[in-house]
């Protein structure tokens, strides 16, 4: 085949690409239509998965079919199946796609929708899909073992500890950051709340069908599931509106807090079927499904981006987080461009069913192509609607107060540009059903109304306009409570395995006590986090979401770190460039993130110059708002001496690993052979 | 190129038990014919378990005790 016809229409994929990123890029002065972020993110990553990954898969991994994948060598019908490529990348997804992609992208969206952008497609391309490829193809060469025991094996035992011990903190500020998410939507909202509090017994309701009544018919149930879903949303709008329900309903976040803490509690020691199993059932579909029908919607509506491409707080000073672009934009915006939880899904399930090596370039990194494409719509979302609901809508309580005057008043203030009136602001409320958009900080809710704008553009119009607000903030509280739940579990059980370390009778994990224990701990420490951040008057996730960020591309740099030493074991360093890149890249970005916020002189920004801030005010007697009384300034000083640690904790995490990853690289370069450990060996290996 | 409406049938089959097999494996639940298929083919002398018994394995390594995996993503 020439190379005109093999590379020809490759080339013009190229070069449709690069028009549309040139168009995106320089228009200034107009809006932009949707579509050309589109066309630009698509054309890249058919560009990227046609020579990239192929590049990846034949000179770094050498990919070869006629190696056994584990799926064949431990075929037992059951965790080693060798399954269909398209099946697989489904699964594979389903497990990958999640809040993450979701929310960082509009949290970055105060930067303008290009920042984020360009942040997305270079992250995947070069970094995300890279890692969730690369740990993959480690664990689908090794029986499909778990990220922590390659670690363990490649590095040697105490960095496996320490990641293990990352992993689990990383879980706990996610946790608690995705609750976050689900008590900012919900908190003065008795629509939502009702909503996501029906799912319980919905989901009960179809746990008992599926163990007692038609055991295993997964589709049926989660059509009765669905069916009742609606309902639900249908006729919670009447719910909030009832003089007896509509306060029943009505919760404070400090409440929510609580109730969602307790529900983490109960949830994760009841029974699998009853309430996790079946919940998980309708927040995979309803997910899939959104994110097909968003994707549709935005084809369909060809909506204009209302943000600019860039605003003025490229310079640090916005008002939904702290700090400027470098650092601060790469930690925000992790999922979608580079998420270190994908490590864990790549060596989780996934490796044990694929049936030939090469497929995993399309479910690795074609899988994390598609999910940067679902943080791609998301960031054009928060682009769809004005820029003065937008700050509206993410500024803290503190910045734009909480009648829709005093809102319209901040936000003309932050920037003429996004003017916006009051009456505005109540209308959008009023459109989508919600007493108030003030202050909604968290993305899901500035994502629920950009969906909404979206989606009834194309069924329903205005009318339908509350509906789908509230069809979103359900999508997205669903699967954060499934989550919130498996991951108390599977944090349960890293704390069982940590604490067994120490006192081996805690490794049991039937025995009741250390289970209980243990699952209190896990909670305690979400839900430490969680009640700081509901309670912070800067509106919590301005705190939380750049530790999240920090602790998800620590974990990233730390897979990646493993990548990189497994390409020096296998003798192919002279392709290590491909994970040492983004290995560095994110080793800078969490280092100095990590550093700012420990010693910024910045109180913005840096915890301790904030906690000094406070005790110096403490030591003169006075309240600084916005603080209340005394109690509340001990407690600030406390909560950011905490935080403090926690980010002292990830930066030596990350140099522990990267000096151990050093070290473990040049003895693996020295060495005059293969030593990487790979089941089946180098034997295998044909020449090149 | 014309397909035979057999041909069609074939082709649409496939594609609909590839989505129904997707989407169950999305919520951790295998194939179980395959299952069944392979325990007959190489443990002839084990019973496959039932199809509920199958469904609730596959429930429990999915979310069950000692799974340390079966977080979802953020």
């Amino acid at each position: 085949m020439s190379a005109v016809t093999k590379h020809g229409p490759w080339a013009l994929v190229g070069a449709l690409g690069a028009a549309a990123l040139a168009i995106v890029a320089t228009t200034r002065g107009e809006t932009v239509n949707a579509l050309w972020v589109v066309v630009a993110a698509v054309c890249i990553y058919l560009i990227a998965y046609r020579y990239y990954s192929l590049f990846i898969s034949s000179k770094v991994m050498r990919l070869d079919d006629s190696r056994p994948t584990p799926a064949h060598v431990h075929n037992d019908g059951l965790d080693y199946v060798p399954t269909n490529r398209n099946v697989l990348f489904g699964h594979h997804f389903a497990a990958i796609a999640g809040a993450g992609p979701l929310v960082g992208p509009v949290l970055a969206a105060q930067m303008g929708y290009l920042p984020g952008l360009l942040w997305i497609l270079a992250g995947v391309v070069l970094a995300g899909a890279v890692q969730d490829f690369m740990v993959l193809f480690i664990s689908m060469r090794r029986d499909g073992r778990s990220l922590g025991e390659l670690i363990r094996a490649e590095l040697g035992t105490i960095p496996g500890v320490i990641a293990l011990f990352g992993t689990f903190m990383i879980m706990v500020i996610l946790l608690a950051v995705l609750a976050m998410i689900v008590v900012k939507a919900l908190a003065e909202s008795p629509w939502g709340t009702f909503t996501v509090a029906a799912t319980i017994p919905i989901a009960m309701l179809m746990g008992l069908y599926a163990r007692y009544i038609r055991p295993g018919k997964v589709g049926e149930v989660s059509i009765i599931g669905f069916v009742l879903l609606m309902l639900a949303i249908v006729y919670g709008g009447n719910v909030a509106a009832d003089p007896y329900w509509g306060p029943f309903f009505t919760y404070t976040g400090t409440q929510l807090c609580w109730l969602l803490i307790g529900y983490g509690f109960i949830a994760s020691i009841l029974p699998v079927w009853l309430l996790l199993a079946p919940r998980d059932y309708l927040s995979t579909f309803l997910k899939i499904g959104t994110i097909i029908g968003l994707a549709l919607g935005i084809a369909y509506v060809a909506p204009h981006m209302q943000m600019p491409a860039v605003t003025k707080f490229v310079d640090g000073t916005g008002p939904v987080w702290a700090g400027s672009l470098f650092p601060f934009l790469f930690i925000t915006i992790a999922c979608g461009a580079v998420s270190g939880f994908h490590a864990l899904i790549s060596s989780g399930t996934t490796p044990k069913l694929i049936d030939r090596e090469s497929d995993a370039r399309f479910i690795g990194y074609g899988g994390m192509l598609m999910e940067s494409f679902v943080a791609v719509m998301a960031l054009v979302s928060a682009s769809v609607i004005e820029p003065g609901i937008y700050f509206t809508m993410n500024a803290p309580a503190g910045l734009v107060g909480t009648t829709p005057e005093t809102a319209a008043a901040a936000v003309t203030k932050l920037d003429p540009a996004f003017a916006i009136t009051s009456e505005q602001i109540a209308q959008t409320a009023k459109d989508v059903g919600e007493h108030s958009i003030i202050s909604r900080a968290g993305g899901a809710p500035t994502l629920a109304v950009g969906m909404a704008h979206i989606i009834s553009s194309a069924i329903g119009g205005k009318t339908m306009m509350a509906f789908w607000y509230h069809f979103a903030i359900l999508f997205e509280a669903l699967f954060i409570l499934t989550a919130v739940d498996a991951g108390t579990r599977a944090g349960r059980f890293m704390l069982q395995d940590l604490l067994g370390l120490v006192s081996p009778r805690f490794k049991d994990t039937s025995a009741w006590a250390p289970s209980i224990l243990a699952t209190a701990l896990c909670v305690g420490a979400w839900g430490y986090f969680l009640y700081q951040g509901v309670t912070d008057p800067l509106g919590g996730i301005y705190t939380l979401w750049p530790l999240f960020g920090i602790s998800n591309q620590m974990l990233a740099a730390v897979a990646l770190t493993l990548a990189t030493v497994v390409i020096f074991k296998m003798k192919r360093e002279r392709y290590a460039f491909v994970t040492i890149i983004p290995t560095a890249w994110l080793c800078l970005c969490t280092l100095t993130a990590g550093w700012q916020k420990i010693f910024s002189a910045d109180p913005k920004i840096g915890f301790l110059s904030h906690a000094d801030r406070f005790s110096a005010a403490i030591a003169e007697n006075k309240v600084l708002a916005p603080a209340k009384t005394m109690a509340d300034m001990h407690k600030i000083v406390f909560n950011d001496r905490i935080d403090a640690a926690l980010a002292v904790l990830f930066v030596g995490l990350v140099l522990a690993i990267a000096a151990f990853g050093i070290m473990a690289c040049v003895k693996a370069y020295r060495a005059d052979r293969w030593t990487a450990l790979e089941s089946g060996g180098p034997a295998a290996v044909p020449a090149e | 190129m014309a397909l035979s409406s057999t041909e069609l049938r074939d082709r649409l089959r496939t594609f609909s038990k590839c989505v129904c097999d997707g989407a169950r494996l999305m919520v951790g639940q295998g194939d179980y014919e395959a299952y069944a298929a392979h325990i007959r083919k190489t443990h002839a002398d084990q019973e496959p378990m039932s199809e509920r018994e199958f469904f609730r394995n596959r429930e429990n390594a999915r979310f069950g005790v000692g799974n340390r995996s079966g977080f979802r993503c953020c």
